[in-house]
């Protein structure tokens, strides 16, 4: 109870404000709940996703035109209007996203402001949507009968938008999409081996962004009861922007934090910069402007969390989850053929860092891949999961060819991966972390999330994640964030994420780097169990005692070219692995 | 439309083209050197414009309190660093640079009416005011986030864009200015006259553009800023300093934005938020070039300022419209030809 106490007594205070407060002090707030819709939206985008967008004034214009336009010239329902704004708005977002989320990170800002530019003039230059006049004459919402005409009536309204967005979202980002929306700042590449669809998945929370938006320009316009284009231009995106960088990009309650400040920081700097200045004009934007500066500078994360400092420190979830074990895959006979590469050759340009290589991986059997720094065999890791396809040669998984397949539909098919350099979420807990392991075991999609039906899913996906993490024994640091382990231990939660998706084919990447003697033990033991169960595991591994005692069998690499392949006490005898390692003998 | 509408168009794109192909170059060469996007280059273009035009109109341009400002905030910033550093001797070259020369160009101005001085050191003295802004802007604003993301840089530049706008509605007022012409030269070319001070823009931004390419390939400084672009760490490694690259090409990137303003002044009447769209259609150019080559930037912000006119002409209100939408096919073909490259971010 003590924990939930600040949002109940926030929410209490929002009830009762209208029946205390003046007039003009519910205005603000109404405007400060109009501006949170959509900052909430660039929290779950930028804050998350680490993708951003300028042209969100544009999404809410496209809103607010939408029902202007229909309501008054066809008389239509506000609450249709309300959907065909939406509707016109993804469709909208669906080709912005398609092109420019493919591209680098910085295409997208770019696109959004050059968008929210020109749709700005074209709500200025159109004729039938009033030219710089705009829309006037907008009807009113009228909800259970009840008609809200004034801004009191209003007031509720919105901040049950605002209130059920911030639930949405926190639903959202606390379950299996959402983890994978939380893998994608991290760049998409391990997100990709875990198999969730990143270009997909940027897309979802881009359009969930505009559609955030287009619901507060819904709202705008009929609280308003008029439009012109002002309030949709490039200067009003960058103040959301501006709203959720400085409440705290990375918390949703930091958008409604930040949408407050500015607005009435703004009210105030109106009323005040002028007479100062002696002149008339937005002077409030330099004000800002510097903030940003600061804040970018001094507090990047916001000011939320310096608030969150200053409340009783919260307890996190401890409990083991507990859910019913998740289907497997039927396993592999021992001895089954796996993976088999043909003459795989990778070049980067003049070099080649893989040259005509060949190997075969069976179920029930640990396969290592040795060979002294920059052979080429991260990147032979890297053809066979489908990050960095070969440049020729055949890669067949389980009798098909991957060699036109991405890494996540691999991944599908029952391969998965560690790093070699540990590519785990700092700041999520090891639990989550493993979770992300098994993205591909459930289904639920962000809809079910955001509306909590994926509650089952959810428990089972967290308990095999916790079983994984018992089975290598990080058991007492499941709930600790994954960047405070060491980097052995990092490494041992790669390989339970990797558990977690229920593979076949394990490709482990220097596991037992960073590992302390007795936990290189417990991981040869892990390894071979998992070997008796049928897995078929392919390694890398600079550690000699390690591998000797490990592998079935032995493929040693130099300068991208197999020099040797056998039984462990083969390859120590071979004349060529000796002068590969030890210099030649003269 | 005839020939001679035709010519007259195509001068028009062609000036502002050149125009922007001066502001593409400019935000090339930052983003390579220093992943900053660089928003705020079209408000040096305005403070250009706008201070060569307080000039002439006999007032003390308002850019020298925000030299002022911006220079006493770096002696502060630095200063303090020195100090505690025991670096005694670097503390009288910094405030000479920052506090006494920004006093001496304030005290100047009011000892001397700049209206009375001649055209050519207006602009002398209009470009000292504005480009020094350059480097201290990275001073104060990016060096510290130098190693940021480029998501990050990129809002500090939305917020340096956002500032120095509401600064120069503060100094400039919201009137426009527009300075007289450097030349009353004028010709016919096929029936349509040609101005000369069209002719200037075209030569000297080509001038600029042979100049920067001198320096890039012929000087030490421009081969240490290429070497920075390509590998940042490995320039280091050979002592190139990133802060010395980053104020460098700031400097270049404020001297090219002033001067494409002075430029364009006595053409177009500059607001003091006119610079924001003018670097934007730079902008269009550099991203047809992918941010990254010189020649394709310079081309493409050159089919920018030619489909402006044109579309000025079929569409006048539509124009601004046409060009910002002509960025979403380039950045489709821009995303079916080049292969995503992953960057590692934070």
């Amino acid at each position: 109870m003590t924990r939930h106490f600040p949002i109940v007594l926030f929410i209490a205070l929002l009830a009762v404000s209208p029946l205390l407060l003046p007039e003009f002090t519910i205005t603000l707030l109404n405007y400060i709940g109009l501006y949170a819709i959509v900052a909430v939206g660039l929290v779950l985008l930028t804050g998350v996703g680490g993708l951003t967008s300028f042209g969100q004034a544009a999404f809410v214009g496209l809103g607010a035109y939408t029902t202007a336009y229909l309501t008054t010239v066809y008389g239509l329902s506000p609450w249709l209007t309300l959907f065909i704004g939406l509707a016109i708005t993804a469709l909208v977002a669906l080709c912005l996203g398609f092109i420019t989320l493919r591209m680098g990170g910085h295409y997208l800002p770019l696109g959004t402001i050059a968008w929210g530019i020109s749709l700005y003039f074209l709500f200025g230059n159109l004729e039938f949507l009033g030219g710089h006049t705009g829309i006037t004459g907008i009807p009113t919402i009228a909800l259970f009968g009840l008609e809200l005409k004034s801004s009191r009536d209003f007031y509720y309204l919105i901040w049950i938008v605002v209130l059920l967005a911030i639930l949405a979202i926190r639903n959202l980002l606390d379950s299996r999409q959402g983890r994978a929306i939380r893998a994608l700042k991290g760049g998409t590449v391990m997100a990709e081996a875990m198999g969730v669809n990143t270009p997909r998945l940027k897309i979802v929370i881009f359009l969930i962004a505009a559609l955030l938006a287009s619901m507060s320009g819904w709202l705008y316009a009929h609280l308003q009861r008029f439009v012109n284009p002002t309030p949709f231009g490039i200067n009003q995106g960058i103040e959301y922007l501006f709203m959720a960088v400085i409440g705290g990009i990375g918390h949703v309650w930091g958008a409604v934090l930040g949408a407050g400040l500015i607005t009435i920081l703004k009210q105030w700097l109106q009323d005040w910069l002028p007479q100062i200045l002696g002149q008339s004009g937005n002077f409030e934007i330099i004000v800002f402007g510097i903030a940003m500066i600061i804040v970018l500078q001094r507090a990047r994360d916001g000011l939320w969390p310096v608030l969150l400092k200053l409340l009783p420190e919260r307890t996190l979830k401890r409990r083991r989850p507990n859910g019913e074990i998740l289907p497997k895959r039927p396993s592999t006979a021992a001895g089954t053929l796996l993976l088999k590469a043909e003459e795989v050759t990778k070049r980067f340009g003049g070099l080649i860092a893989n040259d005509s290589l060949s190997l075969t991986v069976n179920a029930g059997e640990v396969m290592a891949l040795i060979g002294p720094n920059g052979a080429g065999k991260s990147t032979m890791f890297n053809c066979i999961s489908g990050l960095n396809p070969a440049s020729a040669g055949k890669i067949a998984f389980l009798g098909q060819s991957t060699v036109a397949t991405v890494s996540r539909d691999i991944a599908r098919q029952g391969m998965s991966r560690t790093f070699q350099h540990v590519r785990l979420l700092g700041q999520m807990s090891v639990l989550e972390n493993v979770a992300i392991g098994g993205h591909l075991r459930g289904s639920k999609g962000v809809f079910a999330a955001a509306l909590r039906l994926d509650r089952g899913e959810e428990n089972r996906l967290l308990a095999e994640a916790a079983r994984q993490i018992e089975r290598v024994g990080l058991a007492e640091q499941m709930f600790e964030p994954a960047g405070s382990l060491a980097l052995g231990q990092q490494r041992i939660v790669e390989i339970a994420r990797a558990l977690c998706s229920d593979p076949c084919l394990l490709l482990l990447d220097e596991p037992a780097a960073g590992l302390r003697y007795k936990e290189k033990q417990a991981l040869a033991e892990l390894l071979g169990k998992l070997r008796n169960e049928g897995m078929g595991i392919l390694l890398v591994e600079h550690d000699m005692d390690f591998v000797m005692e490990l592998a079935d069998r032995v493929v040693v690499m130099e300068f991208g070219q197999k020099i040797a392949e056998g039984r462990p006490e083969e390859i120590q005898r071979d004349p060529k692995v000796l002068e590969a390692y030890l210099g030649g003998v003269e | 439309m005839d020939l001679q509408i035709l010519l007259l168009l195509g001068q028009d794109g062609i000036t502002n083209g050149a125009i922007y192909a001066l502001l593409a170059l400019a935000l090339v060469l930052v983003f390579a050197v220093t992943r900053v996007i660089f928003i705020p280059q079209g408000e040096f273009v305005a403070y250009g414009a706008l201070t060569l035009a307080s000039l002439q109109m006999g007032k003390v341009p308002g850019t020298v309190w925000l030299l002022l400002a911006l220079g006493t905030t770096v002696a502060v910033l630095d200063g303090y660093k020195l100090l505690r550093a025991g670096r005694f001797a670097k503390l009288p070259p910094l405030l000479i640079f920052n506090i006494g020369l920004p006093l001496l160009a304030a005290a100047g101005l009011f000892a001397m009416p700049p209206n009375q001085l001649p055209l050519w050191s207006q602009v002398v003295v209009a470009m000292l005011l504005v480009i020094p802004l350059g480097p201290m802007i990275y001073r104060v604003a990016y060096q510290p986030l130098a190693s940021a993301s480029v998501l990050v840089l990129l809002i500090v530049s939305i917020a340096v864009h956002v500032t120095l706008i509401g600064l120069g509605l503060l100094f400039f007022g919201a009137e426009g200015s527009r300075t007289p012409p450097f030349t009353d030269l004028s010709f016919e070319l096929a029936g349509a006259p040609l101005q000369g001070q069209t002719i200037l823009v075209v030569v000297a931004s080509a001038l600029l553009i042979i100049g920067l390419y001198f320096f890039f390939e012929r000087t030490i400084y421009g081969k240490a800023l290429r070497a920075t672009a390509m590998n940042r760490t490995g320039a280091r490694l050979m002592g190139i300093p990133p802060i010395l690259a980053g104020k460098l090409c700031f400097t270049l990137a404020a001297a090219i934005g002033a001067f494409s303003g002075i430029l364009i002044a006595p053409i177009t009447t500059i607001y003091y938020d006119s610079g924001f769209l003018i670097g934007l259609k730079g902008f269009v150019g550099a991203i047809i070039g992918g941010l990254a080559s010189y020649p394709v930037a310079a081309l493409g912000a050159l089919l920018v300022g030619l489909l402006e006119s044109y579309s000025s002409f079929y569409a006048s209100a539509f124009k601004e419209v046409i060009v910002f939408t002509l960025i979403i096919p380039v950045l489709l073909w821009r995303s079916l030809t080049s292969k995503h490259i992953e960057e590692e971010e934070e």
